[in-house]
C-alpha cells in the first residue's frame, strides 16, 4: 500500500475491487434495509406532515447522492485530465448513470411528497428546478460518452464537459434562487441545532444516508469493473479482427 | 404489523414503491451487464489462449 | 484574425444558412404564439418578454452546429489548427462571427417582433439592452458545445442537449432583467449578473472550446 495511485493500474483496481465489492454490497443492503424498515415502521408521524414524513428516508439520501455523484465525477475527470489514469475516466463514466438514477428518485419522491404538502406535483421551486437541470446535465454527459467511438477522445471531451458543466451548474443554482423564492424548507440536516430535525427521524435517516452512500460505492465499483472489462473486450476483438 | 399511514397512505406507499422499483431495476441492469461483459471477455480470452 | 472573421461572415451570408434561418425561426415563433395563446394583448404583453428571450435562444441554438462543422468536413479546421493564430483566438473569432450573424440581427429585429406581441412600451429599450448583453454569451457557450460535438456525424440533437442546461442562467437573468424593466423595478442586479455571465463566457469558454477541438482533431 504505497500510494493511492496504485489503483490507477487496472489490474490492481480489479483485484482490490473484487475483494471490496461483496463487503460493500452487503453493508449497503444491510444499512438500507435497517434504515428503511426503521424509518417506515418504527418512526412516528410528523405533526404537520402526517405519514408523508416517511418519504424523507428516500428523498434526502437520493438527493444528496445525486449531487455527490456529480462531485465524484468532477474529481475523477480532473484526475483523468491531469494524470491520464484510465480507471479514473471509466469511474466517472460508471458513476453518471448512478447519479442520473439518484436524481430521478429525488425528483419523483419529491413530486409525490409535494402533491399533498404543497398541493402540486411540480412547482418551479429553486431546488426542484436545479435538480431538473442536474438531470439534463447527466443526460448530456451520458449521451456524449455514448456518442463517441474512440474511448480516449470520449474521456477527454466528457472531462471538459464535466468541468464546464460544473461551473454552469453552480451558476444555475444561484440563478434559479434569484429567479424564484422557493417553497422548500431549509436544510433538514445541519450542525445548527435549531434547524435540525428531531432525533426520532434523524437516526434512521442517517442510516439511510449511509446505505445510499454504500450503495453508490458498490454500484460505481461494479460498473467501473464492467467498463474496464468492456474496454479490454473491445481491444481484444479489434486485435482479433486485425489478425484474422 | 403495517403502520397506520393515515390519509397519506397512497403517497407514502407509492413513493417507496417507485423508488425501490427504480433502484432494484437499476441494480439488476448493472449486474446483468456486468455478467454479460464478463462472460464475453472470458470467451474471447480463451480463444486467444487457444490460438496462441 | 480579422481575415478569418471576414471569411466566416462572408460564408455565413452567402450560404444563406445560419443568417436567414435563425431570423426566420424567430419570426415564425412570434407569429405563431398569438395563434396558440389567443389575441388578448394583456396576456400577450405579459408573456412577451419570456417568449422573445426563449425565441432568441432557440434561434441561436439552431445555427450552432454550423460554427465548426463545415470547416471540419472540408479540412480547413486542421489548417486553422496549425496556423500561427492560436486555437483559442480562432474559437473566439468563430463565436464572434456567429454572434454577428445571429445574435446581433436577432437583437435588432426583436423590437419589431415585440410589437407583434404587444410588448409594453417601457420594454423596448430593455429588450434591446438585455439581448445585446446576453446573446454573446449564447454564442460563446454554443461555440463550446459545437466544439465538443464537431467530430460527430449526427451531433445536432446531442449539441442541443448539451447546450440547453448551459443556457439556463443566461436565460433566467436576461428574461428577469427585461421583466423587471417593464415593471419599473430595479434592474441593476440581474443586468450586472447577465453581463458577468457574458464576460465570463467570453473569457473562459474559448479556451475550453479550443481544448475540445484539439482533442477532436488529434
Amino acid at each position: 500500500m504505497s500510494s493511492l495511485w496504485e489503483y490507477a493500474n487496472p489490474k490492481k483496481f480489479m483485484q482490490t475491487s473484487a475483494w471490496m465489492l461483496p463487503g460493500v454490497s452487503i453493508a449497503a443492503g444491510v444499512c438500507l434495509i435497517v434504515g428503511l424498515v426503521w424509518g417506515f415502521f418504527f418512526t412516528p408521524d410528523d405533526f404537520r406532515q402526517g405519514s408523508t414524513v416517511k418519504i424523507i428516508y428516500l428523498h434526502v439520501p437520493s438527493a444528496l447522492m445525486a449531487i455527490n455523484a456529480w462531485l465524484m465525477m468532477l474529481v475523477a475527470s480532473l484526475i483523468w485530465i491531469v494524470r491520464r489514469h484510465h480507471v479514473s475516466a471509466l469511474a466517472a463514466r460508471a458513476a453518471a448513470p448512478v447519479g442520473l438514477v439518484m436524481t430521478l428518485i429525488a425528483l419523483l419522491t419529491g413530486a409525490i411528497w409535494g402533491q399533498p404538502m404543497w398541493g402540486t406535483y411540480w412547482a418551479w421551486d429553486p431546488r426542484l428546478t436545479s435538480f431538473l437541470i442536474l438531470f439534463l446535465f447527466y443526460l448530456g454527459y451520458i449521451a456524449l460518452w455514448a456518442a463517441i467511438d474512440n474511448p480516449d477522445t470520449a474521456a477527454d471531451l466528457t472531462g471538459v464537459l464535466c468541468l464546464v458543466g460544473s461551473i454552469f451548474a453552480l451558476l444555475s443554482r444561484y440563478a434559479v434562487n434569484f429567479w424564484n423564492q422557493g417553497l422548500h424548507q431549509g436544510a433538514s440536516l445541519s450542525l445548527d441545532k435549531e434547524e435540525n430535525i428531531s432525533n426520532v427521524f434523524f437516526f434512521p435517516l442517517l442510516i439511510c444516508i449511509l446505505g445510499f452512500v454504500l450503495l453508490f460505492v458498490a454500484l460505481v465499483l461494479l460498473r467501473t469493473r464492467t467498463e474496464i472489462r468492456s474496454r479490454r473486450l473491445k481491444a481484444l476483438l479489434a486485435r482479433e479482427r486485425l489478425g484474422a | 404489523m403495517m403502520p397506520e399511514l393515515g390519509k397519506y397512505a397512497t403517497e407514502v406507499l407509492s413513493a417507496y414503491a417507485v423508488s425501490l422499483i427504480i433502484l432494484v431495476l437499476f441494480v439488476l441492469a448493472s449486474l446483468w451487464r456486468a455478467r454479460r461483459v464478463r462472460n464475453e471477455l472470458r470467451k474471447v480470452e480463451e480463444r486467444k489462449v487457444q490460438n496462441g | 484574425m480579422i481575415a478569418l472573421l471576414l471569411r466566416d461572415l462572408r460564408l455565413a451570408i452567402r450560404s444563406g444558412g445560419g443568417f436567414g434561418l435563425g431570423l426566420a425561426f424567430f419570426l415564425i415563433l412570434t407569429v405563431l404564439v398569438p395563434f396558440g395563446v389567443g389575441p388578448e394583448s394583456q396576456v400577450l404583453g405579459r408573456i412577451a418578454p419570456g417568449i422573445l428571450w426563449v425565441g432568441a435562444l432557440l434561434a441561436c441554438l439552431l445555427s450552432l452546429d454550423r460554427i465548426f462543422a463545415l470547416d471540419y468536413e472540408d479540412g480547413s479546421l486542421d489548417l486553422l489548427a496549425t496556423a500561427p493564430l492560436p486555437l483559442e483566438g480562432m474559437t473566439a473569432v468563430k463565436a464572434l462571427a456567429h454572434w454577428l450573424t445571429t445574435g446581433l440581427p436577432l437583437t435588432l429585429v426583436a423590437p419589431l417582433l415585440g410589437v407583434l406581441l404587444s410588448l409594453p412600451a417601457p420594454g423596448y429599450q430593455w429588450l434591446l439592452i438585455t439581448l445585446a448583453v446576453g446573446t454573446p454569451a449564447l454564442s460563446f457557450i454554443g461555440a463550446f458545445g459545437a466544439a465538443l460535438t464537431v467530430g460527430l456525424k449526427r451531433g445536432g440533437l446531442l449539441l442541443s442537449l448539451l447546450v440547453l442546461p448551459l443556457y439556463v442562467p443566461t436565460l433566467i437573468f436576461g428574461a428577469e432583467t427585461l421583466r423587471r424593466g417593464i415593471e419599473g423595478q430595479a434592474t441593476t442586479t440581474p443586468l450586472l449578473l447577465l453581463a458577468g455571465i457574458t464576460l465570463g463566457a467570453i473569457a473562459i469558454l474559448p479556451f475550453a472550446a479550443a481544448a475540445a477541438i484539439r482533442i477532436n482533431i488529434r
